[in-house]
C-alpha cells in the first residue's frame, strides 16, 4: 500500500533524509528505530505532509497514488494519520467539534453523509473508553490543559475514531508511564486489521514489548542502515546503535534497496 | 496666519447658531457648561499635531478636521425606517430600545417598556423630569477634562439617552440604545450623550450600538457616562458597527461606588477611523471592573482603544482583556493604562492584549502600562501579537480538515474567548453571525489565497 522510493528531504539547507527506500504492505506493522537526529521523526512527518520539510528527491506512492503531490488534509482523507510527538493545543477549538469536523471531512471524501451528532457523541464515547481517557476532556479545547499522557491517549483516540489505512506513530511512547504505554499499545493493536498498516517511530524498544512489529528498520543519518524482524529491536536494546554506523554503505545517490 | 481646518470653521458656525437656539430651551447650568466647554475646546482645537500629544500619538484625525460637516435636515432624519435599523443592528422587540438618528431622538422607532420606576428616556425630555439628577452627574467624572472631542460633545449637548435605575431594582431585560447615523450629499456629524445613573443594590444591562446607513459619510462623537451606585452592577455592551466610510470617536466614563461591579464588552468592527476612550474609576473599596474587548479590522481601517483604569481606594479589582484580529493594511492601537493611587492597597489588577495579524501589512501598537503608587498590590500586564500558527494549521489539516476551514476555525477560536462570554443569548448569536461576516471578508479565507 505504501511505496517509498529514494526519498530525500531537507529543512532549509539541512539535508535530513538521504535516500529512503521502503515498502509497507496491507496489514503490516513496521517499526522505525534510530538514534536522535537520524531522521525517523522527519520521515513520519514528510509522509504526513508537514510543510516545513522540503522533499528534494524521490517518490512516495499510497495505493499507487502520488502521495507527495497531495495537501496534508487530502492525505488524511486518503487514510494517512500521524499521531504526533508533540500534539498541538488549540485554545478556543472544542475537542468534540474539532473531531466531528475531521470525521465529516473524511466521510465526505468517501462519499458518505455527515455523521449525526448523537451517533458521533456515542462513537466518541466508545473510542474514549478504549483509550481510558477522561470524558471531561472532550468538552474542553483541543489538548488544552491535557497532561503529557492525556495528549498521547488523545492522539490514539483520534486515530481510533478516524480509522486510517496507514497510521504513523511518531514517538507516541515517549514520556508515558507503563499504564499509559499499555493503553496506547492496546489502542494500536485493536486498530490492526488485514487492510490497515502501522508505522511506529520509536527511540526505545519498550513499546515493542506490547506491539509486535512484522519488520524493524534502523534509520541512521537519513538512511535505512539495517532491516530485520522484531529480534532486531532486542539486539538494538543490548548493543545500541553505534555498531551499525560502520555498516552504512558510502553515501551515493544511487544506493540500492536496503529495506522492503 | 494659521490655517483653520474645514471642520473647525464649521464647528464655530454651528456652535453660534446652535447656542442661540438652545439658550431658550435648556436650563442655565447646562448653557453655562456648554459655553465653557466650547471656550476650552477653542483653546487647542482638534489634536491634529500629534507630536508631544501622548494620548493622540498614534491616531491621525486630520481626515476629520479636513471635513466640513453639515447639519442634518429634518427630512433626512425622518427618512430612516425600522428596516434600516434591522439591516444594521440587533433588534430585540422585548427590550426597551432608544433610537437616535444623527443624535436626534426618534420616538416612533423607540420602544419603552420601563417598570419599577426605571427611567429610560431621552435627555431632552429628562431635563424636565429628572433635571436635578442630570445636573448632579453630567460631566462630573470626566478626567482629564481637556479632551477636545469630549469638550465638543459637551458644547453640542442636545440629546441622547438617559437611564435611571432606582435603589434595589434589577432591570429584567437589557436596555438598548441605538445611535444610527446617515447622510445625503454632505457628511454629517452628531454628538450623542448618554447618562446612566444607578442607585445602590441595583442591576442593569446596557447595550450601545453605533450603526449607520451603508456608504453614508458621517462622524459620530459620543460621550457615555455611567455612574454605578453601591453594591450595584452594570453589564455594558458596546458595539461599534459604523459603516466602513465613517468616523467614530467615543468616550465612556465610568464612576464606581463601593462594592460595585462594571463588566464591559466592547466589540469593534466598523468605522474607517474609530477611537474609544474608556475610563473606569474604582472610587470606593471592593469595586471591580472587567473590561473585555474585541477589535476586528480589515482594509485600511484604523481602530484605537485608549483605556484608563484608576484604582483610588483599597481592595479594588480590575481585569482588562482585549483581543484584536487585523487584516489588510489596517492598524490598531491598544493603549491600556492602570494606575494604582497611593491609598489603593490590596489592588488586584491584570491587563492583557492579544493580537492575531492576518497579513504582512497589518500593524498593531500595543502599549500596556502600569503606574503603581501603593504597596501590597498584585498587578500584571502583557501584550502579544503574532501570525496564525503554522503548527496548529498543520495539526488540523493532518486530521482531514481543509486549509480554509482550519484557518476559519482558528480565527473563530481566537475570538471565541470574548464572544462566548456574552451572556445575552440573542446578542451572542447576533455577534457570532457578525463574526462569520467578518471572516467572509478576510483575505486568508478566500479560495484565491491558497
Amino acid at each position: 500500500m505504501l511505496e517509498v522510493h529514494d526519498l530525500h528531504a531537507s529543512v532549509g539547507e539541512i539535508k535530513i533524509l538521504r535516500g529512503i527506500n521502503f515498502t509497507v504492505k496491507k496489514g503490516e506493522t513496521h517499526a522505525i528505530m534510530g538514534p536522535n537526529g537520524s531522521g525517523k521523526s522527519t520521515f513520519a512527518n514528510v509522509l504526513a505532509g508537514r510543510p516545513e520539510y522540503t522533499v528534494t528527491k524521490g517518490e512516495v506512492l499510497l495505493d499507487g497514488k502520488n502521495l507527495l503531490s497531495m495537501e496534508p488534509d487530502v492525505r488524511a482523507r486518503e487514510g494517512v494519520f500521524l499521531a504526533m510527538q508533540y500534539p498541538v493545543e488549540l485554545p478556543g477549538v472544542r475537542y468534540n467539534q474539532f473531531l466531528k469536523a475531521a470525521l465529516d471531512a473524511i466521510r465526505e471524501h468517501k462519499g458518505e453523509d455527515q455523521i449525526d451528532i448523537r451517533a458521533f457523541n456515542q462513537l466518541l464515547k466508545e473510542k474514549g473508553d478504549l483509550v481510558e481517557i477522561n470524558p471531561d476532556l472532550m468538552r474542553r479545547n483541543v489538548n488544552e490543559g491535557f497532561s503529557g499522557g492525556e495528549k498521547k491517549r488523545s492522539e490514539i483516540l483520534q486515530m481510533a475514531l478516524l480509522e486510517p489505512h496507514l497510521a504513523l506513530l511518531d514517538e507516541t511512547d515517549s514520556g508515558l508511564d507503563i499504564d499509559a504505554l499499555k493503553t496506547v499499545a492496546d489502542g494500536v493493536n485493536r486498530l490492526q486489521d488485514p487492510e490497515k498498516s502501522v508505522i511506529l517511530v520509536t527511540h526505545y524498544q519498550r513499546l515493542l514489548n506490547y506491539i509486535s512489529p512484522d519488520f524493524v528498520h534502523v534509520l541512521i543519518d537519513g538512511k535505512i542502515a539495517k532491516s530485520g524482524d522484531h529480534k532486531l529491536a532486542l539486539e538494538l536494546e543490548n548493543k545500541g546503535y553505534d555498531w551499525l554506523r560502520e555498516t552504512i554503505p558510502p553515501v551515493s545517490e544511487t544506493s540500492g534497496e536496503s529495506a522492503s | 496666519m494659521s490655517k483653520i481646518a474645514a471642520s473647525e470653521i464649521a464647528f464655530i458656525e454651528h456652535f453660534d447658531s446652535f447656542n442661540s437656539m438652545m439658550t431658550s430651551t435648556q436650563p442655565n447650568w447646562l448653557n453655562q457648561k456648554r459655553a465653557d466647554a466650547f471656550t476650552n475646546y477653542r483653546t487647542n482645537g482638534l489634536p491634529t499635531g500629534r507630536r508631544g500629544n501622548e494620548s493622540w500619538k498614534y491616531t491621525d484625525v486630520r481626515d476629520i478636521s479636513n471635513t466640513a460637516f453639515a447639519n442634518s435636515s429634518e427630512d433626512l432624519i425622518t427618512s430612516i425606517t425600522e428596516k434600516d435599523l434591522l439591516d444594521s443592528s440587533h433588534l430585540n422587540k422585548n427590550w426597551s430600545t432608544l433610537v437616535f438618528i444623527n443624535g436626534v431622538y426618534s420616538s416612533s422607532l423607540s420602544t419603552q417598556n420601563p417598570n419599577d420606576g426605571i427611567q429610560i428616556t431621552n435627555i431632552k425630555d429628562a431635563l424636565g423630569s429628572h433635571g436635578q439628577i442630570i445636573e448632579r452627574h453630567l460631566g462630573k467624572y470626566i478626567a482629564p477634562d481637556d479632551d477636545p472631542f469630549v469638550l465638543l460633545n459637551t458644547a453640542f449637548i442636545n440629546d441622547g439617552a438617559f437611564i435611571y435605575i432606582p435603589k434595589g431594582i434589577a432591570s429584567q431585560d437589557p436596555i438598548h440604545v441605538i445611535y444610527f447615523s446617515t447622510s445625503e450629499t454632505d457628511p454629517t456629524i452628531s454628538h450623542p450623550r448618554t447618562l446612566i445613573v444607578t442607585e445602590e443594590f441595583s442591576e442593569t444591562t446596557l447595550i450601545e450600538s453605533y450603526v449607520g446607513t451603508p456608504k453614508a459619510k458621517y462622524f459620530t462623537n459620543n460621550v457615555t457616562e455611567i455612574v454605578i451606585g453601591e453594591e450595584s452592577r452594570v453589564d455594558h455592551y458596546r458595539l461599534l458597527l459604523d459603516n466602513p466610510d465613517s468616523f467614530h470617536i467615543g468616550t465612556t466614563v465610568v464612576h464606581q461606588e463601593k462594592a460595585s461591579t462594571f463588566s464591559s464588552t466592547s466589540l469593534q468592527k466598523g468605522a474607517a477611523l474609530g477611537r474609544h476612550n474608556l475610563t473606569s474609576t474604582l472610587a470606593a473599596p471592593q469595586s471591580t471592573c472587567n473590561l473585555n474587548g474585541l477589535y476586528m479590522t480589515t482594509g485600511s481601517q484604523h481602530i484605537d482603544n485608549y483605556i484608563n483604569i484608576e484604582h483610588i481606594e483599597p481592595h479594588t479589582t480590575s481585569r482588562l482583556y482585549y483581543k484584536g484580529i487585523l487584516d489588510g493594511s489596517s492598524r490598531a492601537i491598544f493603549g491600556g493604562t492602570v494606575t494604582v493611587q497611593r491609598g489603593a492597597m490590596k489592588t488586584d489588577a491584570q491587563q492583557k492584549d492579544k493580537n492575531l495579524l492576518l497579513s504582512r501589512e497589518a500593524e498593531v501598537d500595543s502599549k500596556p502600562a502600569l503606574f503603581i503608587y501603593a504597596d501590597d498590590v498584585i498587578c500584571g500586564h502583557g501584550a502579544t501579537a503574532g501570525h496564525m500558527d503554522d503548527n496548529s494549521v498543520f495539526y488540523m489539516q493532518s486530521r482531514g480538515i481543509d486549509l480554509l476551514t482550519a484557518r476559519r476555525m482558528l480565527i473563530k477560536a481566537f475570538a471565541s474567548e470574548i464572544i462566548e462570554e456574552v451572556k445575552i443569548d440573542s446578542l451572542r448569536e447576533y455577534l457570532e453571525d457578525l463574526f462569520v461576516s467578518f471572516e467572509d471578508e478576510l483575505t486568508l479565507l478566500q479560495a484565491s489565497s491558497i
